[in-house]
C-alpha cells in the first residue's frame, strides 16, 4: 500500500531542525503573499474582461485579459503547490501487470462453467454458427443505408457540360469572338448553358503566331487560339497561371507545368498526363464554339479512366439526379 | 452510521457532500489510495497533458463556434460590415463565418483560439509521442497505449482537416479539392468513396454538411473515447519513471495525486488556456475574408495548409510524375504519395513496438524510461525518421523557398529530392554515433556529474537522480 511520507528531517540535530522549520515558515509566508497577489490580479483581469465585453469588446485586449486572468490563477496554483505546500513524495509498489496463474485459472474455470451453461457439444456449436451468421447479416443490413449517402459514379467523371455548338462564355457569361482574343491572353471559359460549372472550366489562350505545333494538338482548334481544361490532372487544382513567355500553364498547388503549344504536355512537375484539349471552332457569327466534349476525362486520374464510358448513362448529368 | 465528529465551519459543506456521496457510492473504500497515488514527475511528462488541455479548449471554443456556423453551400448576398465582399454572392457557410468573425462579440477571438488550439494540439501530441518513442516508454506493457496514441494523432489530423475545410474559403476549398483527388485516386473504391462522401461529383452540395457532422460529432466522439481509454490504461499501468536511486522497475516514485499533482495539472491547464487565449487574441490566423469564398476555378499561390498537413503536401510536390495503367487499372500520380506512402509510414509507426521487439527480442515488462543515448539504434532510426518528415515538410513550401532564395523551382525540388534520401541517413547515422559516443564516455567527460551508486539495473542506471526532490 502507498505509504505517504514527507521528506523526513528527524535525523538532523535539533538546531538544524529549527533552522529548517524557520526557513520553511518564511518560504510559506512569502509564497502565500504571492498566491494572494496572483489571485487578486486574476480577479482584476476578470472584471476588466467583463467591462471590456460590455463596452463592445476588442479582440486583442480580450486575448490579453483572458491570458492575465487564467495565467494568474495558474501562477497562483503553481506557487501554492511548489512553494507553500512544497514537494512531497510517495513510493508505491508496482507489481507485474499479468494476473497470477492462480487468478487466471480461477477465471477460466468460472468462464468455462458459464459457457457450458449456455449449451454443450454440437448443439452449442450449431447455435453459435447460426448466431454468427445472424450477426453478419444484421451487420450488412445496417451498413446498407451508407449507400444512400450519394449516387455511385457513372459517367460524371468522364463527361463535362461541353456539347457540340456550345458557345464559350467568360466568367460574366459573355460569349467570346475569335477576334476578341488577344495574343498571350488567357480567359477562363465555360459552356454558355453551364456558367461557372466546376468540371467544365477551361482556359482559352491566345497563342503566339507559329508557336503552336499543330501536329501535336490532339484536337481541332480555332486559328490563333487553343483551349484546355483548367483542372490540373494531378490533384485537381485550377491550373491558374499562364506564363506567356514560356508558353506554359502552371498549377500553383504542386507546380506542374503544361506546354501550351504542344497539346498541354507535361513539361515538369508531378502531373501524370496532359490537360485534355477542348475542340473548338468559330461559328458563322464569329463566336467561338465547342465541337464537342473533351475526349478524355478532365481533372485528376482515377482507376478506370481508360475504360469505356459507362454505357447506361450516355448523358451523365441525368444519372443519380 | 459511523459519522463521528460533524464539526461545523470550514470544509463542512464539502464534508457533508462527501458523506452524502460516499453513503451512496462507497467511495472512501479505495479513495484514500487514489488520493495518494504516485505520479512520477518530469517536465517531459507534461506534453500529453498539454494535448489533453488543448482538446478541452477545442471542445469548449468549438461548441461556441458551432452555435453560429451554418453548413450550407447555398448562395446568399453578403451585406455585412466587411467592405470588400459587400454585395458578393457567397455561400451561407462562408457568410456565417464572416458574421462570426466581424459581428459576433468575441467571435473572432473564439475562432482564433480554436484554430491556434488545434495547431498546438497536434504539436503537443507529436512532441508527447517523440518523448514516448525516444525513452522507450511504448515497450511492454504499454503497446496498447502507443497504438491508441497513434490513432489519436490520426483523429487529430482528421479533426483539423475537416475543421479548416468548413469555412468554405478559397484556401480550404483548394485543400478539399486535393483531398478529394487523393480519395478518387484509390483503385477500385476511390470514385465510389468520393461520390458517397460528397453526395455526387465534386464540389457537390452536401460536402459541408458531411464535414460538419464529422468535425463536430464523429471525430470528437472518437477523440474523447480514445482519450478516456488512453487515461484509463495509464491509470491502470501507472506512469513510467526515470530511473534513480529510489525509482526502480518495481515501484512508482512520485508526487501524490492530491494535492500536488492535481494542483500542478490544474495550473498547467490554466496556463494552456491563458497562452492559447493570448495567441488567439494577438495573432491573426486563417483570415478567410482575405482568401475570399471558394470558387472551383480560382486559386492563389503560394498556398500552404496547416502545419501538420505540410508533410502530405510535401509528398505530393516531391513525388515524380509516375502514372501508369496495368490491366486497365490506372494508378494515378497522386495515389502513391497521397495514399500509399502516408499509409505505409503510419503502419510502421503503429507497429513500432512489435518491430522493435522483433529486432531486440526484448519482451520483458519495462516501467523505467530509457535515455535515448542508451538505445543508439532506436535513436538513430527515430532521428532519421524525423529528418525525413522534416525534409518532406519543407518541400511542402518549395515554391516559397525557391522564390526566397531566388533559385529555380525545379532546381529546388530536385535538391529536395536528393536531400530526402541523404539527410535522414546522415542525421540518423550521426545520432547513432553520438549516442554511442555519449555512452562510451559517460562519467569520464562529464566531471561535474558524480557517478551514481550502483543500481539494480546497471544498463538503465542514471546517476543524476532528478526524480528525488528535497
Amino acid at each position: 500500500m502507498a505509504e505517504p511520507r514527507r521528506r523526513s528531517r528527524t535525523d538532523a540535530p535539533l538546531s538544524q531542525q529549527q533552522a529548517d522549520w524557520q526557513a520553511r515558515s518564511d518560504r510559506e509566508r512569502r509564497g502565500t503573499r504571492w498566491v494572494a497577489v496572483s489571485l487578486l490580479a486574476a480577479i482584476a483581469a476578470g472584471i476588466g474582461l467583463l467591462v471590456l465585453y460590455v463596452q463592445g469588446g476588442q479582440t486583442q485586449a480580450e486575448g490579453v485579459l483572458i491570458f492575465l486572468a487564467f495565467g494568474s490563477v495558474g501562477l497562483a496554483l503553481g506557487i501554492w503547490v511548489r512553494v507553500v505546500i512544497g514537494p512531497d513524495e510517495v513510493v508505491e509498489p508496482r507489481y507485474p501487470m499479468a494476473s497470477t496463474d492462480e487468478e487466471r485459472s480461477t477465471f477460466s474455470e468460472v468462464y468455462e462453467r458459464a459457457v457450458d451453461d449456455i449449451g454443450g457439444g454440437t448443439r452449442r456449436r450449431f447455435l453459435g454458427r447460426l448466431l454468427a451468421a445472424a450477426a453478419a447479416t444484421l451487420g450488412l443490413a445496417i451498413a446498407f443505408p451508407l449507400r444512400s449517402l450519394g449516387p455511385g459514379p457513372a459517367a460524371e467523371l468522364f463527361r463535362t457540360a461541353w456539347r457540340p455548338g456550345a458557345r464559350l462564355v467568360d466568367l460574366e457569361g459573355h460569349p467570346i469572338r475569335l477576334a476578341d482574343v488577344a495574343v498571350d491572353q488567357a480567359i477562363t471559359v465555360f459552356p454558355e448553358h453551364a456558367p461557372r460549372s466546376a468540371d467544365s472550366q477551361a482556359f482559352l489562350i491566345g497563342t503566339r503566331s507559329d508557336a503552336v505545333v499543330v501536329d501535336e494538338l490532339p484536337e481541332q482548334t480555332a486559328p490563333g487560339t487553343v483551349c484546355y481544361s483548367k483542372i490540373c490532372t494531378h490533384a485537381g487544382c485550377p491550373v491558374g497561371l499562364y506564363r506567356a513567355q514560356a508558353g506554359e500553364l502552371l498549377c500553383p498547388c504542386h507546380q506542374s507545368t503544361f506546354d501550351v503549344n504542344r497539346g498541354a504536355a507535361v513539361k515538369s512537375g508531378p502531373a501524370g498526363r496532359p490537360l485534355p484539349q477542348l475542340p473548338i471552332t468559330v461559328d458563322e457569327e464569329g463566336f467561338l464554339v465547342a465541337l464537342g466534349d473533351f475526349a478524355e476525362p478532365v481533372g485528376p486520374s482515377f482507376w478506370n479512366m481508360t475504360r469505356d464510358v459507362p454505357a447506361e448513362s450516355a448523358d451523365g448529368d441525368e444519372v443519380g439526379e | 452510521m459511523s459519522a463521528t465528529d460533524t464539526r461545523p465551519g470550514e470544509g463542512g459543506t464539502i464534508e457533508s457532500l462527501a458523506r452524502w456521496l460516499d453513503s451512496r457510492l462507497r467511495l472512501a473504500e479505495g479513495g484514500s489510495k487514489y488520493l495518494r497515488k504516485a505520479f512520477p514527475a518530469h517536465w517531459t511528462f507534461l506534453f500529453g497533458e498539454v494535448a489533453l488541455f488543448c482538446l478541452v479548449v477545442l471542445l469548449f471554443t468549438g461548441t461556441f463556434l458551432a452555435l453560429f456556423y451554418v453548413p450550407d453551400t447555398r448562395l446568399v448576398t453578403y451585406d455585412g460590415p466587411y467592405g470588400p465582399l459587400q454585395g458578393r454572392e457567397i455561400s451561407a457557410a462562408f457568410d456565417s463565418v464572416l458574421r462570426l468573425s466581424f459581428e459576433v462579440r468575441a467571435g473572432l477571438l473564439m475562432r482564433q483560439i480554436h484554430h491556434w488550439a488545434a495547431l498546438v494540439f497536434v504539436a503537443a501530441i507529436v512532441v508527447h509521442m517523440l518523448r514516448v518513442f525516444f525513452t522507450g516508454s511504448f515497450r511492454r506493457p504499454r503497446e496498447l497505449n502507443w497504438v491508441i496514441g497513434v490513432a489519436l494523432l490520426l483523429l487529430a489530423f482528421g479533426a483539423g482537416f475537416t475543421g479548416y475545410s468548413l469555412p468554405d474559403d478559397l484556401l480550404s476549398g483548394t485543400g478539399l479539392r486535393i483531398g478529394y483527388s487523393a480519395l478518387l485516386s484509390t483503385p477500385f473504391v476511390g470514385p465510389l468513396a468520393g461520390f458517397i462522401g460528397l453526395g455526387g461529383e465534386f464540389p457537390g452540395t452536401d460536402v459541408l454538411g458531411r464535414l460538419h457532422i464529422m468535425h463536430v460529432m464523429l471525430i470528437p466522439a472518437g477523440l474523447v473515447g480514445l482519450v478516456g481509454m488512453h487515461l484509463a490504461i495509464l491509470g491502470r499501468q501507472k506512469h513510467t519513471q526515470k530511473p534513480s536511486r529510489k525509482a526502480t522497475n518495481d515501484n512508482v516514485v512520485g508526487e501524490p495525486l492530491f494535492p500536488n499533482q492535481t494542483m500542478v495539472s490544474l495550473s498547467l491547464f490554466l496556463f494552456t488556456i491563458a497562452v492559447l487565449s493570448l495567441i488567439g487574441g494577438l495573432f491573426e490566423i486563417n483570415p478567410v475574408w482575405l482568401y475570399g469564398p471558394y470558387e472551383p476555378f480560382e486559386v492563389f499561390a503560394p498556398a500552404q495548409p496547416d502545419w501538420y498537413m505540410g508533410w502530405l503536401e510535401g509528398l505530393l510536390r516531391l513525388w515524380p510524375a509516375w502514372e501508369f495503367t496495368i490491366l486497365g487499372v490506372t494508378i494515378p500520380s497522386v495515389f502513391i504519395p497521397a495514399v500509399l506512402v502516408p499509409g505505409g509510414i503510419f503502419t510502421v509507426v503503429f507497429a513500432w513496438p512489435w518491430i522493435e521487439r522483433r529486432i531486440t527480442g526484448d519482451d520483458a515488462e519495462h516501467h523505467l524510461s530509457q535515455r535515448p543515448r542508451d538505445v543508439p539504434v532506436r535513436t538513430g532510426v527515430g532521428v532519421g525518421g524525423i529528418t525525413l518528415l522534416l525534409v518532406i515538410f519543407v518541400a511542402g513550401a518549395n515554391d516559397v523557398i525557391a522564390a526566397d532564395l531566388g533559385v529555380g523551382l525545379q532546381t529546388t525540388t530536385n535538391v529536395l529530392r536528393v536531400l530526402v534520401f541523404v539527410l535522414p541517413v546522415l542525421f540518423g547515422w550521426m545520432a547513432y554515433r553520438m549516442a554511442r559516443w555519449l555512452t562510451g564516455t559517460n562519467g569520464v567527460e562529464t566531471a561535474d556529474q558524480p557517478p551514481g551508486p550502483p543500481s539494480t539495473e546497471p544498463d538503465e542506471a542514471d546517476g543524476a537522480a532528478e526524480a528525488t526532490h528535497s
